[in-house]
This record gives C-alpha cells, sequence and structure tokens, in this order.
C-alpha cells in the first residue's frame, strides 16, 4: 500500500503544459502566411495567374500514353497530345484533331487522313503525319507499346506517311472505329529514344513535349499533376494560366476542400454530398446524364470458345421464362427514386440516353415493365408452382435460389441487392448477395448466377457491344476473354459483323439499335438504371465551362478536352478580404501565445534549476 | 495499491537499479554477445519466413490480376497473354517463385503491375512521407503518454486521474478516420468563429518553395493528421505506464528514497519512472515498427501521399510483387525493431539475457 501526500505541482509541470499549448499555438502561426498563401490561390490569384484545381481520386498509372489505362492518365493524356480526331461537344460527332480530313476506299481497307500544318510540338518541331504514323507502327511492332491502346491497332496492316500531312492506314478487314481511333499521337523525334517501352514511365523529364491544348510541366506521386496552357495550340489557347489535378483519397476531404475553396472542381459526389453542397454559396452543383449503365447480368451457362462449359451458374437461369419473370418484378422506379436518391434514370436499352443516336428502348409489345402479378404467373405457367411453403421449385424439385455477385465498394450494389430480395422473396424465389472486394475471380470463373454489371459507354459504342461477342468467350476454360457475361449469340454475333463495316452513320446506328433489341430480348442482361454523373464547381472560381453534351452534360472524363481547354476564370473580384481579415486576428493571437509560452518556459526552467538546488 | 493487477511479465521483486553489479564484467559481456547472437539469428530466419510466406500468401488472394487491371478498359485477349507473360505469370507457380526469391535475396522486389515501376523504387518514394508523419506522430504520443500516464498513476484514483485515463479511452475508441474529418470540417474549412487554418489535405501546397518555406509548408500540413494520430494513439502508452509505475509504487527504495528526505517529485523523477519504463519501452519500439507502415485510414483522409495509400492500391488489384514487396518491408521492420528492443533490455535491466 503506498501512502503519500498528493505533491504540489511541480513547476515543471506548468512548464510543460505551456510548451504543449505553445506548440500548437505556434502551428498556427505557421499556418498563419501559409493560409493567406492557400486562399490566394484559391481566388485564382496566386502570384499573377488564374489556377484552375481539379480534385482526383485515382492514382496515375502511368504518364506514358502506351501503358497508361487509368481515367486519370487518359484524360490527362487527352489534354497534352492531340489524337487525329475529336468529338464534337454538343453530340459527340467526329470532329477534326490531328487531321483536319479523312476518307477510306471503296473497299474500306485503306483510310486516308489530311493532318493539318498548324499543329506544332511544345518544343517548337513540326506535327506531321510521320509522327502519327511512327505512333501507330510502334504499337503494331512492339507488344510493350500496345498495352495501353493496341486494340485499335490490332487490324492494321500497313501505315504510312507518304508526305508530312498524309498519314495512309492498311487494314485487314474494315473498321468502324477508324474515325474514333482514341490514341494519343506522340512526338517521334522524343520517343524514338526509348529503348524499352514496358518500363519508360515518361514522369522524369517536364515539362513533357506534346502538342494538345495544355503541356505537363511537373507531377508528384499521389500530390499533383500541374499543366500549363500550350500557348500556340492550334484551336486557341485555354484561359486559365495554370491546371492543377491535386490529389484527395477521401471523397469527403475533397468536398470540405471545395467548400473552402482550395479546389475548383470535385467530380464523382455521393447523393449526399450533392444535396449538402446545393444550398452553398458559390458552389455548381452538376447532375449531369451520366455516360454508364447500371444492370443486371445473369450467367447464361459460362463456356468457352472450344465449346467447354464451366463455371457453377444456377441452370434455372437458363431457362428464358425465368429471366422474364425476374425483371418483370424490378421496380425500376424505385431503385431510382431511393438507391440513386433521384440522380439516375431508368434504364431499359444498353445504351444511355446521352448518346442520342444509338439509344434505343423497347417499344410497348416488347417492354418487360414493373409487373409482380405476371411475373407470377409467368412462373407458373413455366412450371414453377410455389410449395407449401410459399417457394417456387423447379422441374426438378429444387427451390429457385439464386446468388447475386455484387462489388463491396459500391453502396448502390447492395442497396438493389436488398431490393430485389424483398422484390424476389415474394415471388418465392430466394436470393443471396454475396459481397466481395474483388468480384473478377468468380466472374472469370464464371461461378455466379447474377451479378451487378456496369460500363462507360464511349461516343462509338463498338466496344461495349463487342463484349457480348462470341469471339469474346476465353479460348478455353483456363484463359480469361475479353467477354463481360459469356454471352454468345449467333444473331447479336450476325448484326455486330455488320455494323463494324457499316460507314452509313444512319445504316449503323439502326444496326447497333437492333443488337440492343436482341439483348434486350435475350434477357442475359438487364439495364436498370443510367445514374447521372455528379459533381460540383466553384462559381467564384470559374465563370463558365463547356459541358459534354453542351446541354445538360458533365465536366469530369469527357470525350475531348473541352471542359478544361473552355473554362474561363471568374473575375477577380472576390478579394479574399474574409481570408485577410482573420489572418490579422490569428497573428494577434499567435503572437501572444508565443510570447506567454516562451516566459512561460523561461520561468519553468528558472524555477526546476532552484528545485534542483533544493534537494 | 497491491500488486494484485500487476501483469506476470511486468512483475519485479525489486528495483532495476539493485541489480547491477555482481558476475564480472567480461562474463556479462560475454553473456550479452551470446543472448544478441540468438536474437540476431532468430530475426534473420523470422525475416526469410516472411520472403517465402509472402509469396504464397498473397497467392491465395481471389482475383486475376491481369483482369482487374485492365477492368474497364478495351482489351483483346493477346494483349492479356502479353501483359501475362510480362508478368512471368504464364509460368508454374515454382518456377514463379524461384525467380521471386533469387531476386529478392538480391534486393530485386519486381515489377508493379499497375505502375510499371520497380517495387522497391516505389516504396523508397513513398516511405520518407509515411516516416516522418507516422515517425512524428509515435515519437509525440509516446511523450504525451509517458508524460500523462506517470501523472495519472502519481496521483491515481484523484479526479485528475479519472478525466485522465477517461479521455484517453474516449479518443482511443474514437476511429482515426471520423476523428480526422471532424479535425478537416472544424479547422481547415472552419466553423463559426473558428477560421480555417489547415490545409484540407496533402503533404504540400505545390507552390515550388523550397528550403524553410518548404519544411514550414510540410508542417503546416502535417499538424491536422499528426494531432489524429497522437489523439487515437496516446492512451495505449497512457496506460502501460500508469499500470506499470502503479506496481513500482508499492516497493520499498521508494520509501527509502522519502526517508531519506527527497521531494517526491525527484523520488519520482529519478526513482520510481526509470523502473517503470521496461514495457513502454517494449510498447514505444512495437510502435516505432508500426511507424514504417503507417496508418492507411489517416493516410486516406488526409491524402497523405504515404506507404498506407500504395498498400490499399497494391490490395485492390491485386497487384502481386507491391503486396508482397510491402508485406516485407512491414513485416522487416517490425523485425527489425523487435531486434534493437532485445538488444537493448540487457542495457536497461541486466537480468534479461542471463
Amino acid at each position: 500500500m503506498v501512502t503519500k501526500a498528493p505533491p504540489r505541482p511541480a513547476p515543471l509541470h506548468r512548464a510543460l503544459r505551456l510548451a504543449v499549448a505553445g506548440g500548437v499555438a505556434a502551428a498556427s502561426l505557421m499556418a498563419v502566411p501559409q493560409t493567406a498563401q492557400a486562399s490566394a490561390a484559391a481566388d485564382g490569384k496566386e502570384g499573377s495567374g488564374t489556377t484552375l484545381t481539379v480534385a482526383v481520386s485515382q492514382s496515375v498509372d502511368s504518364l506514358s500514353p502506351f501503358l497508361a489505362q487509368k481515367l486519370v492518365s487518359t484524360s490527362i493524356h487527352r489534354l497534352a497530345y492531340e489524337y487525329l480526331t475529336n468529338f464534337d461537344p454538343k453530340d459527340a460527332r467526329t470532329v477534326p484533331g490531328l487531321a483536319t480530313a479523312w476518307r477510306s476506299s471503296p473497299d474500306k481497307l485503306t483510310w486516308t487522313y489530311t493532318i493539318r500544318k498548324d499543329s506544332k510540338w511544345s518544343d517548337g518541331q513540326q506535327a506531321t503525319a510521320e509522327d502519327a504514323a511512327w505512333t501507330f507502327r510502334k504499337m503494331m511492332t512492339d507488344p510493350n507499346a500496345a498495352t495501353a491502346n493496341g486494340s485499335f491497332t490490332a487490324n492494321f496492316k500497313k501505315v504510312s506517311a507518304p508526305d508530312p500531312q498524309t498519314l495512309v492506314i492498311e487494314l485487314k478487314k474494315p473498321q468502324a472505329t477508324m474515325t474514333a481511333l482514341d490514341v494519343p499521337i506522340v512526338p517521334k523525334h522524343v520517343w524514338e529514344k526509348v529503348s524499352d517501352f514496358s518500363k519508360f514511365n515518361n514522369d522524369k523529364q517536364f515539362p513533357i513535349v506534346g502538342n494538345g491544348p495544355f503541356v505537363i510541366t511537373d507531377f508528384k506521386v499521389d500530390q499533383y499533376i500541374k499543366l500549363k496552357p500550350n500557348k500556340g495550340f492550334w484551336r486557341g489557347a485555354p484561359k486559365f494560366d495554370e491546371l492543377v489535378f491535386k490529389y484527395y483519397k477521401d471523397g469527403d476531404a475533397a468536398v470540405a476542400a471545395l467548400q473552402k475553396g482550395e479546389v475548383s472542381f470535385v467530380p464523382n459526389l455521393t447523393p449526399a454530398q450533392a444535396a449538402a453542397l446545393k444550398s452553398q454559396p458559390d458552389i455548381k452543383v452538376n447532375d449531369a446524364p451520366g455516360r454508364r449503365f447500371f444492370a443486371l447480368a445473369t450467367n447464361p451457362g459460362a463456356r468457352a470458345r472450344d465449346g467447354k462449359a464451366f463455371g457453377n451458374g444456377n441452370k434455372a437461369l437458363l431457362d428464358p421464362e425465368v429471366r422474364k419473370a425476374l425483371f418483370l418484378a424490378v421496380d425500376r422506379a424505385t431503385l431510382v427514386d431511393k438507391v440513386f436518391q433521384g440522380h439516375a434514370v431508368e434504364g431499359e436499352g444498353y445504351i444511355p440516353p446521352r448518346f442520342g443516336s444509338y439509344f434505343w428502348q423497347p417499344d410497348a409489345g416488347q417492354r418487360r415493365g414493373y409487373d409482380p402479378a405476371k411475373a407470377g404467373q409467368v412462373l407458373d405457367a413455366a412450371g414453377y408452382r410455389q410449395n407449401g411453403e410459399g417457394k417456387r421449385v423447379g422441374k426438378d424439385g429444387k427451390p429457385l435460389d439464386f446468388r447475386i455477385l455484387c462489388h463491396a465498394t459500391d453502396p448502390n450494389d447492395k442497396a438493389v441487392g436488398k431490393y430485389l430480395q424483398e422484390w424476389w422473396g415474394k415471388l418465392g424465389i430466394g436470393l443471396k448477395v454475396e459481397c466481395l472486394d474483388s468480384v473478377s475471380d468468380p466472374w472469370v470463373k464464371g461461378d455466379y448466377d447474377l451479378a451487378f454489371d456496369g460500363w462507360s459507354v464511349n461516343p462509338d459504342p463498338d466496344y461495349v457491344l463487342s463484349i457480348h461477342t462470341c469471339g469474346a468467350l476465353p479460348a478455353t476454360p483456363k484463359d480469361s476473354g475479353a467477354t463481360d457475361n459469356f454471352i454468345c449469340d449467333p444473331r447479336f454475333d450476325a448484326l455486330y459483323a455488320q455494323q463494324a463495316v457499316e460507314y452509313d452513320a444512319a445504316k449503323r446506328s439502326a444496326l447497333v439499335k437492333q443488337m440492343q433489341s436482341r439483348l434486350y430480348d435475350t434477357g442475359y442482361m438487364n439495364v436498370l438504371a443510367y445514374p447521372n454523373a455528379l459533381e460540383a464547381y466553384r462559381t467564384d472560381q470559374i465563370r463558365s465551362i463547356t459541358t459534354m453534351p453542351e446541354a445538360a452534360g458533365n465536366l469530369w472524363g469527357q470525350d475531348g478536352y473541352w471542359s478544361w481547354w473552355s473554362a474561363v476564370p471568374a473575375a477577380q473580384a472576390s478579394d479574399g478580404t474574409s481570408g485577410s481579415s482573420s489572418t490579422g486576428v490569428i497573428v494577434g493571437i499567435g503572437a501572444a501565445v508565443v510570447l506567454v509560452v516562451g516566459l512561460g518556459i523561461f520561468l519553468g526552467l528558472r524555477r526546476r534549476s532552484t528545485s534542483d538546488d533544493r534537494e | 495499491m497491491t500488486s494484485a493487477s500487476t501483469p506476470a511479465s511486468v512483475a519485479r521483486t525489486e528495483p532495476v537499479r539493485a541489480a547491477e553489479g555482481g558476475a564480472p564484467r567480461s562474463a556479462a559481456a560475454l553473456a550479452y554477445l551470446r543472448h544478441a547472437a540468438g536474437k540476431v539469428a532468430g530475426a534473420a530466419v523470422s525475416l526469410l519466413a516472411v520472403l517465402v510466406t509472402s509469396f504464397f500468401l498473397f497467392r491465395i488472394i481471389p482475383g486475376d490480376p491481369v483482369k482487374a487491371m485492365t477492368h474497364g478498359l478495351p482489351t483483346s485477349a493477346e494483349q492479356l497473354a502479353t501483359l501475362r507473360h510480362q508478368f512471368g505469370l504464364d509460368q508454374p507457380l515454382l518456377q514463379q517463385f524461384a525467380d521471386y526469391c533469387a531476386k529478392a535475396l538480391s534486393g530485386d522486389l519486381g515489377t508493379s503491375f499497375q505502375f510499371r515501376a520497380p517495387v522497391g523504387e516505389l516504396i523508397a518514394q513513398k516511405l520518407p512521407a509515411t516516416l516522418l508523419l507516422t515517425g512524428t506522430a509515435v515519437v509525440l504520443y509516446s511523450a504525451l503518454g509517458l508524460w500523462l500516464g506517470t501523472r495519472s498513476a502519481w496521483r491515481h484514483g484523484s479526479l485528475g486521474d479519472r478525466l485522465n485515463t477517461g479521455v484517453a479511452l474516449t479518443l482511443w475508441s474514437v476511429p482515426s478516420f471520423w476523428l480526422g474529418l471532424l479535425l478537416i470540417i472544424v479547422f481547415s474549412v472552419g466553423m463559426g468563429p473558428i477560421p480555417g487554418l489547415f490545409p484540407t489535405g496533402g503533404m504540400e501546397s505545390g507552390t515550388g518553395e523550397t528550403g524553410f518555406g518548404y519544411a514550414l509548408d510540410v508542417a503546416h500540413h502535417m499538424v491536422l493528421p499528426v494531432l489524429t494520430l497522437v489523439a487515437v494513439g496516446y492512451a495505449q502508452t497512457l496506460l502501460v505506464m500508469r499500470s506499470s509505475l502503479l506496481d513500482e509504487m508499492g516497493g520499498d527504495y521508494l520509501t527509502t528514497a522519502r526517508a531519506k528526505g527527497l521531494r517526491d517529485d525527484a523520488v519520482r523523477r529519478r526513482h520510481a519512472v526509470p523502473n517503470a519504463l521496461l514495457p513502454t519501452v517494449t510498447m514505444v519500439f512495437i510502435n516505432l515498427g508500426h511507424v514504417v507502415a503507417g496508418s492507411i485510414l489517416v493516410e486516406t483522409v488526409f491524402s497523405w501521399p504515404g506507404l498506407g495509400g500504395l498498400f490499399y492500391q497494391a490490395l485492390s488489384v491485386p497487384d502481386l510483387p507491391l503486396v508482397q514487396g510491402l508485406f516485407v518491408v512491414f513485416a522487416g521492420a517490425m523485425i527489425v525493431m523487435n531486434l534493437i528492443a532485445d538488444l537493448l533490455y540487457p542495457l536497461l535491466d541486466p537480468r534479461v539475457g542471463r
């Protein structure tokens, strides 16, 4: 047992206490000059220039256009390099880029592009057809250079540049994407010095030579990417003096930075964040039609090109009547309202409405709207009767119990899963929602019954359609193909082959609509919604900016450089007075605290030395 | 206070200093060397085991790395095959393992799937940021915990003690990302009369400052994340220090010291605290081992460009070489820190290693 008198507060304690308090105060003091600086930057007044700051969260995988695959990297390459063609912000039709004109031979196997004369590399050299030819040839001959965009050149036979303004591409077979080659063209005189394309990340020497609207001037991994306007850009230089992509790994922190004015733009908001920002002054929330679809995929019996079946998908889903009944029991209106909180459009066709020329809707006879009663009748008629416990029982006597693969990282998947459990439960069908961090493994193996699926669609829909062709199936069960959902339907394939070689826009769009109709009828894929793109920007930093589509579109991840190229800085009227007035107060408080702390430490040390003497 | 609550490992019958002397100096040195050699050999074996297990452990993670890497982008089957070949994924597992071991022993941890850069380089790039942030935090919260723990124990049962431990335990149970977000909202965006003093994230403003200006800028960015880590971390040190000091307080040597007429303050500082330090030192070293791994959540909330974020990205692909490399480095740091603690013990307490 220890007994002792409570000690007197020792002088050292007091000193320590003051020191800790002082530390905090000193930190605030330190904050002062930086705060002033930060708000100046936020007001676009840092130095003499204006800065547009965009919050991003995805890490850059590579700054080499031959390797980069993540959206943040490819978006930056869109700004730094000119592509052969671009997409009009109004309606996404093809418009000139590095090429001013293009034509194909009657057999559609030879394409000739006219390269513009007024595009210069940022180091002053002229951009020519030879740069484009070299870029494509590199991708055709070096597999390491084909990592990112190799699918565009896989069908190229020969590429040549007979003169600086003419590029000729010969194809093995016709290819519909020849006016949508999303390949950054690089300067040959810089890149021909690179020896190993699999390792060169293009992130050591700045500025990076390019011919897009911006020049990449600085990059710090997971901190920022800085770009300056290319003053000699043929379409005209961007208006902001600097464009910075700044890292915010956490969405809420990014929203806080927007509220503070540290960033000008934040993409990918949640409905809750958008609702919170809507009432804020100087912030505009852009609720734009998205380019994604959100769908339910059913396992159509996973198989390989060699004909071997694999996976453990539920056989009952091979019955079209079961799929029909399941989708009749899905209330899309409720999902849009409750899960997406209104920030989505009910889905039907495969391609979202923003791509007007390809958008398709089923007609009244074809449509499978919400009709749970009819769903029950369909199941009854198909022989799936309810047993005594209310469970639907298949022809083999087994109850209908399905699994659905869900992305653990996507709250929408979980929420929709709950609704499906309820709706299908009423039909007598069981559903187990299996949420995984990475769903690709069971998916590739075909070990699923249903899955939440979704793709971002390009202005040219070739790719998202190609992933449902038989050719995309894996070669053997051991391989993994490019297929999304193991769909292999000869009628779909025939239409796909037709559209791939159809250069008449109207005829091609008709064929693409027929493909969607066929996909809808087979019922292996069921599009539930087209989620909106939710994003917000500061109106006191950006006066105007071009959305894509121009009427009501999005800003982040556009097909083209329109948003950041077109952004006009707000008038520099907001002079950040609020910042400077509080700065004055803080300076005062900080100085006072430092004084007190200094005094405290001095007194503490003095007392301590005398107390040592006393011992 | 009796010693009933004493953890067995901490129980000591006599103060450390009283145990000094005794055996001849050379014999003691020999014993220490033997102790040290054993510990170093043990650490080396552990490191080797980490190297081996890291390879197989992460092969269990489900997911086709190449497929996951390119998900969402047009990729042909040929491209996938090329990627597989590039990363050696088309080789038999044992062949991959042999390659991995041979390379790892020569210091090459492989090439990251997603960043196309050597793993060692990626880790070296991010390590300083993590060391700076978590290192500062560990030093601060260890010091704060030691100081408050000592105070609490010395005046155990008082209002101050109860308040102290109460606050520490509350903060300890607060999720760090939540506290971080609160701090951002209050001290970064600003709330009511509180102005937004600190940046919302990152490690620097990127204004191109150098030298002292840059150091100030980084320090400014560090305030909130360090504060978060300290707030949720100091309780641990506090509690260990408090309980081990409470055990010492029953010691007769303290009564003797008091009987000599020493001031209470001196008794605590010069006699009780040094003897109570051993368990706390162990914990500080364990925490120092954690410094390398950083704090994924706090690094994420404050967008700190450190290893925690890198580990998260590596796992989500899964980027096998990067995950393996990070695992080896994290585990290695723990092993080395444990080794240092083991080597230090006999110096702090001569009874250890005998």
